[in-house]
């Protein structure tokens, strides 16, 4: 080998070098999601929304192009916290995007808060952490869970309802709800029922509400609780009789199994696929040319999430400077699907809330649309325990 | 308490065991005649569910796609024997609750793939919607009868072969005891394939009756699992007739409890604290049952005769 050749040969490979050095180094982001089980729906309602905002960025958010890892949390904090933590340490993680449910949040918030990374929650919006357990680099893009659930309630003072039955499963959040409602409704609670989160039928409860005659029921069951609940209250003969009311309970994620039977009953959200503004007809209809199914308020949550990215990114030139990406994720400058959007000083949005009714669309296909507003530009009590500034 | 909620309450505790029953006469034949642990029978419930709605929706009639689930719920239980079962029937428990559980793991995963993650649901039957009026504006859906009389005649038919035809006998001598039934020259391997296959086809017709009141979703099997094994153990292991008597036991305990157990409790506690223990009471009730059978007669309620 000439000493002219091998020199060519070191100029090379530096040049090589160099030009590596000068692409961009990708944005890397976890989306911590469930994926088995039950609750998968919801999780890929999460991964798909969030993935479809990156597709339609061309790859890229704030102009860096983005490395996606996606993260089965299996909706158990062991193996989710084992998972997020071998990936963090993996590597410098810019963001991570997750989880659906909070018992999950609580176990891999941690983890990634210690390891740099920024937090965003498309789903879960625990009490604790919007109080006491803030953090600045912990950002929410749904809600504050109480609040769904005090929609309904105020809802229900609002219409001057006497007498409610209210049900949820037994277990924190099921309480949680409950007390929420409760928080708005001064009327008779003529019973408070809690049910095993492995119920499968409702037919005892069911013969308890007719029997009851309660001007209101208020429901929260999740997922296949209350694909049964809602199918078997149309068989009850309860349709159209009395007004129901509930929390996570009739959504897009559970319409296709409950159909018809769900029509005309209602939730609370912060937004419905049939919201009028461009962006909203314009992501659904993407949505559902991609995914084959309407998106629900967990797909348009973690479509906010990368919408929120893109725009932080932008506006601090990547994420170097974690004090201005911070800063630049505050102002969440970006146009998000419910229109209005904005931070409270603990991470979580002050926003508007819906009363939402189910229905049928004219292609045959369910979802729930916009029936009146019931909050304006409503903060979290928790707030104020929250030492951010 | 009013005689109408009594009434009604006592009917869907009916109902509920009913399909208790459906599922768990499968779980307690395969158990009992084949010594046969198969934790793969509630994914067979969640299949039969599962092939049901995609029928139902091909023929747009319950009826016929309940008959074309059932038929192939049946080919793929002789599939799974064929394939798994059979090669496990001469390892120990342990082996066949591994083998089993592998089962459900890869099914439910199975069904995700084919049907996707979402619940879904079958419509009711046009002919059984709607309800009877069963007093002073008490009304039961038509459906949930239908199911009560399904059950009841399934249990009927059971009977008939358990105690009146010679499979039947083989089946019962079988749970007393196979060694020796097989030295008497009776083909105990096409015995046990015949068991198995009426068994996987019991868990499907469960779970396509289910379908148009419960949700159909993967893992749907698992809860319904754990209660078909209190129910076989109630009943006393390879029993039909134990099974039919627990089942409704079962049923009965579990509804009855989640629907009066607060008002008893109210008599001397409380609101709050009668609801907090009443629902936590009530959801162990069937198991404190089992733990009290178990106790008083370990072999169960009515077991299989000949059992030790």
């Amino acid at each position: 080998m000439t000493l002219k050749f091998a020199l060519s040969l070191s100029a090379g490979a530096l040049a090589l070098g160099l030009a590596t050095a000068q692409a961009q180094e990708p944005l890397k982001i976890g989306v911590v999601s469930v994926l088995t089980g039950p609750a998968a729906a919801l999780g890929q309602q999460v991964r798909d929304g969030f993935q479809l905002a990156v597709d339609q960025n061309g790859g890229k958010l704030g102009g860096v192009p983005v490395q996606i890892t996606v993260i089965d949390d299996e909706l158990k904090p062991d193996v989710a916290v084992g998972k997020v933590r071998s990936y963090v340490e993996g590597g410098k993680v810019d963001f991570v995007v997750g989880p659906v449910f909070s018992n999950i949040l609580g176990a891999i918030a941690k983890p990634v808060l210690d390891s740099g990374a920024i937090l965003i929650s498309p789903n879960a919006g625990p009490s604790t952490m919007a109080g006491k357990a803030c953090h600045q680099n912990f950002f929410v893009t749904s809600y504050q869970n109480d609040q769904v659930h005090e929609v309904l309630g105020k809802y229900a003072q609002d219409q001057n309802y006497k007498k409610a039955y209210i049900i949820a499963p037994n277990y924190q959040a099921g309480k949680d709800s409950l007390a929420g409602f409760k928080r708005y409704f001064k009327g008779e609670i003529l019973d408070e029922v809690y049910v095993p989160l492995t119920s499968l039928d409702f037919a005892a409860e069911l013969a308890k509400i007719a029997s009851a005659k309660p001007d209101v029921v208020f429901a929260f069951l999740p997922g296949g609780l209350g694909v049964n609940f809602v199918k078997q209250w149309s068989q009850a003969g309860l349709t159209g009789k009395v007004p129901f009311l509930s929390a996570f309970t009739v959504d897009e994620s559970t319409l296709p199994a409950q159909q018809d039977a769900a029509v005309g009953m209602f939730g609370g959200m912060t937004w419905a696929p049939n919201m009028d503004n461009p962006q909203t007809k314009k992501f659904v209809a993407a949505y559902e040319a991609a995914y084959k199914i309407v998106p629900g308020s967990y797909a348009q949550q973690s479509y906010d999430a990368a919408q929120l990215i893109d725009s932080a990114v932008k506006a601090a030139g990547g994420t170097g400077d974690k004090d201005k990406l911070r800063a630049a994720i505050k102002k969440a400058d970006f146009t998000s699907l419910r229109g209005k959007f904005k931070f409270n000083t603990n991470g979580y949005p002050i926003q508007d809330f819906y009363l939402v009714k189910v229905a049928k669309r004219a292609d045959g296909k369910f979802q729930t649309e916009i029936a009146q507003k019931v909050f304006e530009d409503y903060a979290d009590p928790h707030a104020k325990d929250c030492a951010l500034k | 308490m009013n005689t109408g909620l009594l009434i009604v309450q006592i009917l869907n505790g009916l109902q509920f065991g009913i399909l208790l029953f459906l599922v768990a006469a499968g779980l307690t034949l395969v158990f009992g005649v084949m010594d046969f642990i198969n934790l793969a029978h509630g994914v067979q419930y969640m299949l039969g569910a599962y092939l049901a709605v995609t029928f139902v929706a091909l023929t747009g009639s319950f009826v016929l796609g309940l008959v074309l689930a059932l038929a192939a719920a049946l080919v793929f239980g002789l599939a799974l024997e064929f394939l798994v079962f059979r090669h496990l029937y001469e390892r120990d428990h342990l082996d066949q609750v591994l083998a089993t559980f592998g089962l459900i793991l890869l099914l439910n995963q199975g069904v995700k793939i084919v049907w996707g993650a979402a619940p879904l649901s079958v419509p009711l039957p046009e002919f059984l919607t709607g309800n009877v009026a069963l007093m002073d504006g008490i009304l039961y859906p038509t459906y949930r009868f239908a199911l009560i009389g399904s059950g009841l005649a399934v249990g009927a038919l059971l009977w008939f072969i358990v105690e009146k035809t010679r499979t039947g006998m083989l089946l019962r001598a079988g749970a007393s005891n196979a060694p020796m039934v097989s030295a008497l020259g009776v083909d105990i391997r096409k015995l046990f394939m015949i068991v198995f296959a009426f068994g996987t086809m019991l868990a499907g017709f469960a779970g396509a009756m289910a379908a148009p009141i419960l949700s159909v979703e993967p893992g749907m099997g698992d809860t319904v699992l754990i209660l078909a094994f209190v129910v076989i153990v109630i009943g006393g292991i390879g029993s039909i007739r134990g099974a039919f008597v627990a089942a409704l036991i079962v049923g009965l305990v579990d509804t009855l409890g989640r629907s009066f157990m607060n008002d008893l409790l109210r008599l001397f506690m409380s609101a709050p604290s009668a609801r907090a223990t009443g629902a936590a009471l009530s959801s162990m009730l069937i198991y404190l049952l089992m733990a009290v059978v178990l106790f008083v007669r370990p072999e169960g309620l009515l077991p299989a005769r000949g059992r030790t």
